[in-house]
């Protein structure tokens, strides 16, 4: 297994230098002089041109990639052209928030998902399955901004339940800083009144944001327990007088998850981008709108970064999504291998 | 032949009845279908596709679809219904060897626990006692390194193999009687052999008694003390084996055993198929098939006629010649 967790990650490394190169270059090529944008309006031909070669920018464009690269590589993503403090620096304020986020919406929707989906397979056709699709099909078809506003007039206007934005309430002190994870940190820092107030920050957004994800892994594990149930090994095990129970919720969901496993790999993707909005709406201190932000303002070292950081952080959700498959097929680990 | 009473049996299918709703409209999968396993006999159930097998052993190991039900008859286990009665089923009793080694085991499961988890339901004892005597029926049918077995995947088994895991999990709940589907339809011709020999060995050791559903006359005669022949749904011909295979009686069975290429001198065939269950033909449901049909077997299903021997046939014109073309 060792040998196989080894292998999913050298064969991740190509696609991140990939990425790497690709994203340098695109950034190089689109329109917007982030010279210009540095020096501000008022400057003079000469003041950009000054900024221009300070920043390495009137090199060649491959040299300018093969220093980026090498920059990389030690860790040294530049300054913000936008706030001039070390993009680093800023990126690890702001990602754990959005991995907090995701990892959040990504339990949410892989619990109920296949919690749903597996209900739904049961009772084929019946009052559940249909509800269940109903629920699918809202889940993709709601935009999740809108689906933010609702619940922000619901729950935080109207009842007055949960908290409208942000990440924590800011009365009740800074909370503690260790690894950046709110709910991890302030119950290292026994702080129960902190965590309650981040868990509550924490619910609207990432129920906006699993509710697509569940909708699709509701589906996809759906359909992949329909299947397995008509699979040979099925008949045998209800002859051979396998309980109900074990049959349905161990016996065939293990075999059926293969695919889901798969499909929550490639939400993941959906997850961060999807972070953006829904960031956007909740006020919500991540890299979504780190990266807006840097969009708009031609903060290129910042944007390079907030991919690169994307891009590795996919990387290894889908090795772990790789090493899930092994772990419940043992036939993946073999042909991969 | 011996007229000598058959032990009281340890499986009784009465005049079952097996009907099954469809889109088509009632399917008449099985009527009226007796059998009898006596302890310690293995018992054949035979016909083409279509003609039941799989439903009457389905009714029989209690997995009958769920658009299926039984609007007449009964199915005796020891004495039990076991069709009325679900409490008094016959899991662990009624061992099952399934047609399909290669599908019929998970593959993300080990083998072992598949079967493991088996005995946790249906048999006494702890975990440990049940690995123990896992092993020992792993060497029982001969699957090399029985401990090692334990801890592999299926996949990681030949086929071959796969039955012999299979026939030890029939085993593993001490069973009265082991219900087999076609075991060795799936595998190659030696390793088929193979897995007859050790069936009809660990049969005759344990006592055990044998339901095989098969359409092949080989394995039939090889294995079965009698045999039943089932024609759409219903008892063709029911008798000890090497009589009916012999002496065939019932122009169904007679065209069959002519249509198996170690008889025939050529292929013949039978005229026409085996009706849809959804349209059964009045009367003998062989009819329309045949050669020596009169109009009278159209009127209402012929009774099934008790011969000497242990024999029965569901043909009252059973002693008519068949026309040679028929039996080209």
């Amino acid at each position: 297994m060792a040998r196989f967790v080894l292998r999913r990650i050298l064969l991740a490394l190509p696609a991140l230098l990939g990425l790497v190169v690709l994203t340098f270059v695109l950034s190089r090529v689109i329109p917007g002089d982030p010279a210009a944008t540095l020096a501000g309006d008022a400057a003079t031909p000469a003041q950009i041109a000054e900024i221009r070669a300070q920043y390495g920018l009137d090199r060649p464009i491959w040299e300018q990639a093969i220093v980026h690269l090498r920059q990389v590589l030690t860790g040294d993503f530049g300054r913000s052209v936008f706030s001039g403090r070390p993009v680093v620096e800023e990126i690890a304020f702001r990602l754990p928030a959005t991995l907090e986020l995701t990892f959040a919406a990504l339990l949410i929707s892989t619990v109920l998902g296949v919690g749903l989906g597996l209900v739904a397979a049961l009772d084929h056709n019946g009052p559940v399955d249909h509800l269940v699709r109903l629920l699918s099909v809202g889940g993709l078809a709601i935009a999740s901004f809108w689906l933010a506003i609702m619940l922000q007039l619901v729950f935080s206007m109207e009842l007055d339940w949960l908290p409208l934005r942000g990440r924590i309430d800011p009365t009740l002190g800074a909370p503690p800083d260790i690894t950046g994870f709110l709910l991890l940190d302030t119950l290292l820092a026994g702080r129960l009144d902190l965590f309650w107030s981040a868990l509550r920050h924490l619910v609207m957004p990432a129920v906006t944001l699993a509710l697509p994800g569940l909708a699709t892994i509701a589906r996809f594990t759906r359909s992949g327990v329909l299947e397995a149930l008509q699979k040979d090994y099925v008949l045998y095990a209800r002859a051979a007088g396998y309980g109900r129970f074990r049959l349905a919720a161990i016996y065939v969901l293990r075999n059926a998850i293969t695919v889901t496993v798969t499909q929550i790999g490639l939400l993941f993707g959906a997850l961060i981008s999807g972070a953006v909005a829904v960031e956007a709406v909740f006020d919500w201190p991540g890299l979504g709108t780190y990266a807006v932000q840097a969009i708009l303002s031609s903060d290129y070292k910042a944007l390079l970064a907030v991919t690169l950081v994307v891009g590795v952080v996919y990387a290894v959700v889908n090795v772990m999504v790789d090493v899930a498959q092994a772990l419940i097929d043992p036939r993946v680990a073999e042909e991969m291998s | 032949m011996n007229d000598s009473p058959m032990p009281s049996p340890l499986l009784a299918v009465e005049a079952l009845s097996v009907h099954l709703r469809t889109d088509a409209g009632l399917a008449r999968i099985l009527d009226d279908v007796s059998l009898t396993v006596p302890p310690g006999r293995t018992v054949g159930v035979v016909g083409e596709s279509g003609c039941g097998k799989t439903t009457l052993m389905r009714a029989i190991l209690g997995i009958l679809p769920r658009s299926a039900f039984v609007p007449r008859g009964a199915i005796r286990f020891e004495g039990r219904d076991i069709l009325a009665d679900r409490a008094a089923s016959a899991r662990g009793r009624i061992g099952f060897v399934p047609q399909d080694p290669y599908l019929s085991l998970n593959p993300v499961f080990r083998a072992g626990d598949q079967i493991l988890e088996i005995m946790r339901r249906h048999a006494p004892g702890t975990r440990r006692d049940h690995r123990a005597k896992l092993i020992e029926l792993f060497r029982a049918v001969q699957l090399p390194d029985p401990e090692a077995a334990l801890e592999k995947y299926p996949h990681q088994f030949s086929g071959g193999q796969r039955q012999r895991l299979l026939i030890a999990a029939a085993l593993s709940c001490d069973p009265a009687l082991v219900v087999a589907d076609e075991p060795t339809t799936a595998l190659d011709v030696t390793t088929q052999r193979e897995i007859l020999a050790l069936l009809r060995r660990l049969a005759a050791e344990r006592g055990l008694s044998l339901l095989f559903v098969t359409h092949d006359f080989g394995v039939l005669a090889a294995l079965c003390d009698s045999v039943t022949v089932l024609y759409a749904g219903r008892v063709a011909e029911s008798g000890p084996t090497r009589a009916v295979l012999d002496d065939p009686r019932h122009p169904y069975t007679r065209l069959l055993l002519a249509c198996h290429p170690d008889r025939a001198s050529d292929l013949t065939g039978i005229p026409g198929t085996v009706p849809a269950a959804t349209a059964q033909p009045a009367g003998c449901r062989f009819h329309p098939r045949c050669p020596i049909a009169r109009a009278d077997c159209a009127n209402a299903p012929p009774p099934l006629l008790s011969l000497p021997g242990g024999r029965s046939i569901a043909c009252p014109h059973h002693a008519d010649a068949l026309p040679e073309p028929a039996l080209a």
